[in-house]
């Protein structure tokens, strides 16, 4: 023991402020273990990978940057990043927004208020495979509910998943029956602004309309921020729905980005193409990320400026 | 906020047809999952199935298209429990540090700790995949465990790490003065103190380990390792029209083996109702 003491002050590791630093690093070394084994080695293997053409079998082969020029040739990348866009661009703001007034009335003091949040909640946390089977079965043409909806009120049945124009708008319409993911973070944020500013505005004479616009928004902008990147990051990554409700079909009408680059990599084995898609990924995501923080993160208030 | 009976009229009207419309996909799963097969096919659709058929659970747990359901079930709580024993220690462990301890670099790891909330983990599935297969991990359930001893995921450091700080620091200077080290502050003060805070993770890791579909997707192959989300995408592939058991849809066993998945995850909200609103809180909003 004295000899560890011994070198430990040889290295000048005994001090208080040497302990306090090792018991530190002792505390998080899982963490910084995790993130040079299950991150940092990963991030370079696909540096790496997106140079070779690999089919995890045979020797991987040295192709320069093949793989990334054979990105823009691909018509089902183009196609995979233009349905993953075009979902983001209306899912994410529908979904934003519904959640957002479904907060908003979830805030208020009516009766049974706790069962409907409940309600609204639930389907959030429903299993996405169970959701997908589900949903499958409520989009069938033929027995589907959707359709057993719109004949009831004397509409023609739509081929949901069978026509290219309909299959991403059902696959858009089921994933806001997972809002109350979003909803719940609203009503926290909601239930975290205090009585006493909308008593202020009440007496400046605000309205119900000025009172949302002046009080709720601003002050719940850092939660609709949060959400709003949240989503984004969410939505670029949506698989379950496509690889099991529609395979991607059809005709590509549903051919997520993850979807492809699980094709890419996984049934078709190759490893580098798929490596350069998760790249373009990853770049598309944290691009869209800054992009957020610079133009709208200047539009958040802050209460207090710690 | 005083709101005129007018209005809140209005309100009530908006939630219970909001509600219905939220309700309704899982009545329509209940319901269909006790059908006869003929009547799926009516119009108007049955509400209440009439005759009850209980025989639909059976069939689709045991059926012989599939393997039966509790091999699933038994795969997906081995790796469920394993992942929460590796979260809550590890996770708490690292939680303790960030919120309680000084020192050099502490703030950059917990800017790393965040960064990597932030990262999509998609990216990093082709390379990890990769990492797996050198590791002669593929078909077993080192994959889905393992790695959860590392730190037990970014998120539920961070959720911890929030908690901690919640908790007067006060008992554990008072501790220090008895001569306790750090260790003994986190394992006899913080744990048991953290209670509410661990039950939320311990709930959101459940959730997540139970509903996982691409990790299963990917590292397991064999039906007999397969999880619950794996072995029902399994099972509609066999009986949902598009495979092997012909063409005939059994859609009342594939919302029988779909309820059977969603109950747990129910009865879990159920039961822990007002945890699983205060994890909510704490990582949606202290940030």
């Amino acid at each position: 023991m004295s000899m560890i003491g011994q070198g430990l002050s040889r290295w000048g590791l005994n001090s208080p402020a040497a302990r306090r630093n090792i018991t530190g690093y002792i505390f998080i070394s899982p963490f910084i273990l995790g993130v040079l084994i299950w991150f940092l080695t990963p991030a370079l293997t696909a540096g790496w990978l997106t140079f070779q053409k690999w089919n995890l079998i045979t020797a991987p082969r040295f192709v320069g940057l093949d793989n990334i020029e054979n990105l823009f040739r691909d018509e089902l990348f183009l196609q995979s990043l233009k349905v993953t866009t075009v979902y983001t661009l209306v899912a994410v703001p529908l979904g934003l927004v519904l959640s957002f007034f479904i907060a908003l009335l979830l805030n208020t003091r009516t009766r049974g208020i706790s069962i409907y949040r409940t309600i609204y909640y639930l389907p959030s946390i429903v299993p996405a495979v169970a959701s997908a089977v589900l949903w499958a079965f409520i989009l069938n043409s033929e027995f589907g509910l959707l359709n057993a909806g719109l004949r009831a009120i004397g509409l023609p049945k739509i081929l949901w998943l069978q026509e290219p124009e309909w299959a991403l708008p059902a696959l858009i319409l089921m994933s806001l029956w997972g809002l109350g993911a979003t909803m719940v973070i609203y009503l926290a944020g909601l239930q975290g602004i205090p009585d006493v500013y909308y008593e202020a505005a009440e007496i400046d004479g605000a309205g119900a309309g000025s009172k949302l616009l002046h009080v709720t928004i601003p002050l719940l902008s850092p939660v609709i921020f949060f959400n709003l990147v949240m989503g984004i990051i969410a939505s670029f990554q949506i698989f379950t729905a496509g690889y099991l409700i529609t395979s991607g079909g059809p005709q590509n009408a549903t051919l997520f980005y993850v979807l492809y680059l699980y094709r890419a990599g996984f049934l078709h084995l190759k490893m580098g193409y798929a490596a350069a898609l998760a790249w373009v990924l990853f770049i598309i995501i944290m691009g869209l990320t800054v992009l957020i923080f610079r133009y709208v993160g200047s539009m958040i208030y802050y209460e207090d400026t710690r | 906020m005083t709101k005129n009976a007018g209005q809140r009229t209005l309100i009530q009207l908006i939630l219970l047809v909001g509600a219905i419309l939220m309700a309704l996909p899982f009545l329509w799963m209940v319901s269909s999952s006790l059908k006869h097969e003929l009547h799926i096919f009516q119009f108007p659709p049955q509400i209440f199935p009439n005759p009850i058929r209980w025989q639909n659970y059976p069939e689709a747990l045991a059926n012989p298209n599939a393997m039966p359901f509790y091999v699933y079930v038994k795969n997906t709580v081995i790796i469920v429990i394993v992942r929460e024993a590796a979260v809550i220690l590890s996770a708490s462990f690292c939680a303790y540090g960030f919120a309680r301890l000084r020192f050099v670099g502490r703030d950059i790891w917990f800017g790393i700790v965040l960064a990597t909330m932030m990262v999509p983990y998609i990216v990093l599935m082709v390379p990890t995949y990769v990492l797996f297969t050198r590791l002669q991990w593929i078909d077993t359930f080192l994959p889905l465990t393992v790695p959860w001893f590392f730190g037990g995921g970014a998120f539920n450091i961070f959720l911890l790490r929030q908690f901690f700080r919640t908790i007067p620091e006060e008992l554990a200077d008072a501790a220090r003065i008895d001569g306790c080290n750090e260790y003994a502050i986190y394992a006899r003060i913080l744990m048991p103190l953290a209670k509410p805070g661990l039950i939320a993770v311990a709930i959101f890791t459940f959730i997540d380990g139970w509903n996982d579909f691409m990790g299963p997707l990917l590292y397991l192959n064999s039906p007999e390792n397969y999880t619950v989300a794996l072995g029902l995408a399994l099972f509609r592939a066999a009986v949902g029209g598009m495979g092997s058991a012909g063409g005939r849809s059994r859609w009342d066993w594939l919302m029988a083996a779909s309820t059977a998945m969603v109950v747990p995850v129910i009865l879990v909200f159920f039961a822990l109702q007002r945890y699983f609103v205060k994890g909510v809180v704490m990582t949606g909003l202290k940030g």
